[in-house]
């Protein structure tokens, strides 16, 4: 566990800032959470409303089970109480995007309990950067409707596709003490959803949104006053937000000034934080139980069903890699950091180990070095994600095997890659009708060093001279000449030997 | 050739299967009753093509040999709380005037599944709140029932099923549902001189039922016999998927198994329910009772239900609270009234649109279930409220370890007149003062009339059941039935 630097320098001295956040995930499910309507995202408006998304006369809601299931998994995944025994509660206020005149949320007794995130702040120095922010709780609700008010000059209009899509509230303690501990905080958050599959994470496309907390004080001292700047959509703007409204919070408490606790909203485009014009009147939600809901009670099958259905997760499966592996510390942190890449690059290694008839950790090296550089350098290259790769991890796993036994060298391996990308043919095709295997033929590899040697006699002088570096010009002239397809260790081996002769 | 608007349910369920007559007579014969007692405002909406229709098919089956439904041939009259496909559904609010559902609720489609007709919806008070139906927006449902004291006073149906047992009592229809949320089947049963019971709560689905209080709301059905509640409620009860309060039970035979005979049954008398200064008559009425029971073989003991003094205000707590939450979907932006002044926000639009399309009683009760479930208030009032309904249906639990059933009054009165009681909402509320406990513990409770009393009204018994044991209320309610021999009905003035 490390303890965060992070000051703000004021005019009066040093100030330390506690951020808390309230991430509302939306979970992975082709129905909301209390009627079967379905969740696609961007549809027309209104056509994914049923009638107890409209709150028409005598509706009533019935819990999807699936939307549960994923909040049990998501509060496993973090090492989290799971309750057996939760509670819907309703959350009165009037909205027009809100059908029911109430949320139905889970304020007393909330389905996950206490658990935890382990976040590292420099993937290369895992051990010094290590720390564990704490999740207060886990709640399912769910998420209203949207008010569009352009497309009519004096009316607003009303969308109700999302009005009961199940919301993931998932709250933290306030443990975060620097930006960089909130970007990392909703980075892990992110992967470890992604990973369990309970929810997309497109912050894109608001199905994960945070709150974010904000207050600061002087090293050491009590909490201060906290703001909330609500629906914040992405990593960086959650960072730019602690980093403004911290400092922001430091000149009104340096300039005399009080923080008053309040409900702001974040403008990226002058990465500013604003008060939301407060309502009339302080909100009094009369939170109570919803009566048209049971208690929700879960068994122990439901419950081991739940932990069965969990995928290794991210921390787990980055110990996996570097111990088990041999990965360093960096790799193994990119390649689990996102549950799509370690999923192909699980799929290359496994591949690898068959055709190579070695095991993981034999081949593991060079697969993730050839991921993280050619093929994500390739991929950048195209403006293309790993999904729509034009290589499959099985293509991958050939064309390394074709350099681990020999039959093509590294740069040999990058020409054909490119062939590849361009072509999709399988790589031994291409080796093989490109002429592009290497050759171990000492005979023709003598020839071509002798024939480089006599060209070069000066650089020969000067090399018996002394002057070794140039050892691996001759070993260069003698590739070229050989069009890249000699075995770089014989060659190595018969240059060595012509120049000592 | 007898009057096919005397028959009660069973009577015309058999005669139309025997042959003697056809539904589509029973059908004319309750459309016409229908539709000459306009002065009794039991209907908002009257429906007689529903109930041809129905007839017509009814009789269509019979004739090519077809199964027929349990309601084959039988109209009913619909509580206009129940959503009904087509049909413009009120709650007798002005709220929803104009509002036709595109939906059926579960338990109406239960009976029109099994054959019944739709003779139309039937008033009540609005959003099922009130205890007399003077709180409807489409007007008081006048009893069919008047004092033998040659006064033309209107007298209340009760509420707020009054629709309901207003049109079965004159005849205008031989059976309804109602809704029962803190005594509103059993207690318009008790001032009209029919039965009607509130099954344990959670038999009939509450789905497409307009919510007035949703732990305590229960459909059931109200007719002139007890074998015709137990043959509606078959019909009405099942599990329900959409319905997550809807028990995922079997439904027994009720009819089938109805037996008058109540050797080895214990009956429980709770003392608390016979306060000082409660009507001699309904005092005398309930003795009669407790003999009646006594003469069909069951024995008699005293139990207590020592929280019964709490059961009313903590009613008056809970259900306007849940209320107040319920008809927030009230508010003028999707269906129903909007008012929409001038230069209005949302929030004026709110406010407009609520003030012109509720009542003055449900805005009381939506102001006190806003206030005790406002902060600071809550723990006073709703958290307190909540313990002590579990303390009343402990209660319960430990007197049904005495007994099998409990006989108690239904209302503290007879009927009285519209407009006596209405500028008193406390003294109104008392009038739930025998049905509320049952309702806070979700038991099964029957009314059955029992006789009339010196001014020629109607009283009746209360039956309260275990939970679940809706065959025990409906076998008292017989033995009573039985014993009692009512055969008093309303001169028609109307």
């Amino acid at each position: 566990m490390t303890e965060s630097t992070y000051r703000i320098q004021g005019a009066t001295g040093e100030w330390e800032v506690v951020i808390g956040l309230e991430v509302h995930a939306q979970v992975t499910s082709n129905a909301k959470l209390f009627s079967g309507a379905a969740t696609a995202f961007g549809a027309e408006p209104n056509t994914q409303v049923s009638l107890v998304d409209a709150a028409m006369p005598g509706m009533l809601p019935v819990p999807n089970m699936e939307c549960i299931r994923q909040a049990v998994r998501t509060g496993m995944a973090i090492d989290a109480q799971i309750n057996k025994w939760s509670r819907f509660d309703r959350k009165n206020y009037f909205y027009a995007d809100l059908p029911q005149g109430y949320q139905i949320s889970q304020l007393y007794h909330p389905i996950v309990g206490e658990g935890q995130i382990e976040i590292v702040l420099d993937e290369k120095n895992p051990e010094a950067s290590t720390k564990v922010i704490g999740v207060e709780r886990i709640h399912v609700e769910q998420d209203a409707g949207k008010l569009m008010h352009d497309q009519h000059p004096t009316r607003s209009y009303v969308d109700l596709n999302r009005s009961g899509v199940a919301l993931m509230e998932i709250v933290s303690k306030p443990d975060m003490r620097s930006p960089a501990e909130a970007g990392a905080y909703l980075s892990k958050l992110r992967t470890i959803l992604r990973y369990v599959g309970s929810c997309d994470g497109n912050m894109d496309q608001g199905s994960m949104r945070a709150d974010v907390n904000v207050s600061v004080r002087r090293p050491g001292e009590e909490f201060g006053t906290r703001t909330e700047t609500k629906n914040v959509n992405s990593v960086r703007f959650v960072m730019a937000v602690v980093e403004h409204e911290a400092s922001r919070q430091v000149d009104v408490l340096e300039a005399g000034g009080k923080i008053v606790q309040e409900t702001r909203l974040y403008d990226p485009d002058r990465n500013e934080t604003r008060s939301m014009r407060s309502k009339e009147d302080a909100h009094d939600y009369r939170y109570f139980p919803d009566p048209d809901l049971l208690p929700l009670e879960l068994d122990d099958a439901f419950l081991e069903a739940c932990r069965q259905s969990l995928p290794e997760l991210p921390d787990a499966k980055l110990r996996r890699y570097a111990q088990d592996l041999g990965l360093s510390a960096y790799n193994a942190a990119t390649l689990t950091a996102d549950a799509d890449t370690a999923r192909w690059f699980e799929a290359l290694l496994a591949e690898g180990a068959r055709i190579q008839k070695k095991s993981e950790g034999e081949v593991a090296k060079a697969s993730a070095n050839w991921l993280l550089s050619e093929l994500y350098g390739a991929l950048n290259r195209l403006g293309k994600s790993l999904e729509d790769s034009p290589v499959s991890p099985e293509e991958g796993a050939e064309l390394l095997a074709l350099i681990a036994d020999g039959t093509i060298s590294g740069t040999i391996a990058k020409q054909v890659f490119e062939i590849m990308l361009e072509t999709g043919d399988k790589p031994g095709k291409i080796v093989e009708e490109k002429g592009l295997k290497q050759t171990s033929d000492t005979g023709a590899i003598e020839a071509a060093v002798a024939d480089v040697l006599a060209k070069n006699g000066d650089k020969v002088e000067q090399y018996r001279g002394g002057k070794e570096a140039l050892f691996g010009f001759f070993v260069g002239q003698t590739m070229k000449a050989m069009q890249g397809k000699a075995n770089p260790q014989v060659v190595n081996e018969l240059v060595k030997k012509a120049l000592a002769g | 050739m007898t009057d096919l608007t005397d028959l009660t349910v069973a009577e015309i369920r058999d005669g139309f299967r025997a042959g003697d007559f056809s539904a589509r007579e029973v059908a004319e014969g309750f459309n016409a009753n229908v539709a000459a007692a306009k002065a009794l405002n039991a209907f908002i909406v009257e429906t007689p093509e529903k109930a041809l229709e129905a007839a017509d098919a009814a009789d269509k089956a019979k004739a090519s040999g077809e199964t027929l439904g349990q309601l084959a041939g039988v109209p009913i009259g619909m509580k206009d709380l129940f959503c009904t496909q087509g049909v413009q559904t009120t709650a007798a609010s002005h709220m929803l005037e104009g509002f036709v559902p595109t939906y059926e609720s579960t338990v109406s489609g239960k009976l029109w599944a099994a054959g019944a007709g739709m003779l139309g919806k039937l008033n009540l008070d609005q959003f099922a709140m009130g205890s007399s139906n003077e709180t409807s927006y489409f007007g008081d449902v006048i009893s069919p029932w008047r004092r033998n004291d040659g006064g033309n006073a209107s007298l209340a149906p009760g509420g707020s099923s009054g629709g309901s047992s207003s049109a079965i009592s004159a005849r205008l229809c031989p059976a309804a549902t109602g809704t029962d949320t803190g005594g509103s089947i059993r207690q318009p049963a008790a001032f009209t001189g029919i039965s009607g019971i509130k099954p344990t709560y959670g038999r009939c689905s509450r789905w497409g039922v307009v919510a007035f209080a949703s732990s305590l709301d229960q459909a059931g059905p109200m007719a002139r016999t007890v074998r015709d509640n137990a043959i509606l409620l078959e019909v009405m009860s099942g599990f329900d998927p959409k319905d997550s309060t809807s028990l995922d039970l079997a439904v027994p035979q009720w009819e089938a198994n109805l037996s008058s005979d109540l050797k080895g049954k214990k009956v429980g008398i709770p003392k608390e329910y016979r306060p000082d200064g409660l009507n001699a008559e309904i005092s005398a009425m309930w003795d009669r009772g407790i003999e009646w029971l006594k003469d069909a073989g069951a024995e008699v003991v005293e139990v207590s239900l020592p929280h019964t003094k709490y059961a009313l205000p903590t009613y008056y707590i809970i259900a306007p609270a849940e209320a107040s939450s319920n008809l927030a979907r009230y508010d003028g932006v999707r269906y129903g009234q909007r008012d929409l002044p001038d230069g209005a926000g949302l929030q004026d639009m709110y406010a407009a649109t609520r003030a012109l399309g509720f009542g003055p009683e449900v805005k009381r009760r939506i102001m006190v279930g806003t206030y005790v479930l406002s902060a600071g208030f809550y723990d006073a009032y709703y958290t307190q409220a909540q313990k002590v309904r579990a303390l009343i249906a402990r209660d319960f639990e430990q007197a049904f370890e005495k007994c099998d059933l409990m006989l108690t009054p239904t209302a503290p009165s007879a009927s009285f007149a519209l407009g006596e009681k209405q500028a008193d909402p406390l003294a109104m509320y008392l009038n739930d003062v025998f049905t509320v406990p049952a309702s806070l513990a979700g038991l099964p409770a029957m009314a059955v009339p029992g006789g009339l009393d010196s001014a020629g009204l109607p009283i009746g018994l209360q039956i309260i059941g275990k939970a679940l044991d809706e065959q025990t209320v409906l076998n008292a309610a017989l033995a009573i039935e039985e014993r009692a021999g009512f055969s008093a009905r309303p001169d028609k003035w109307w």
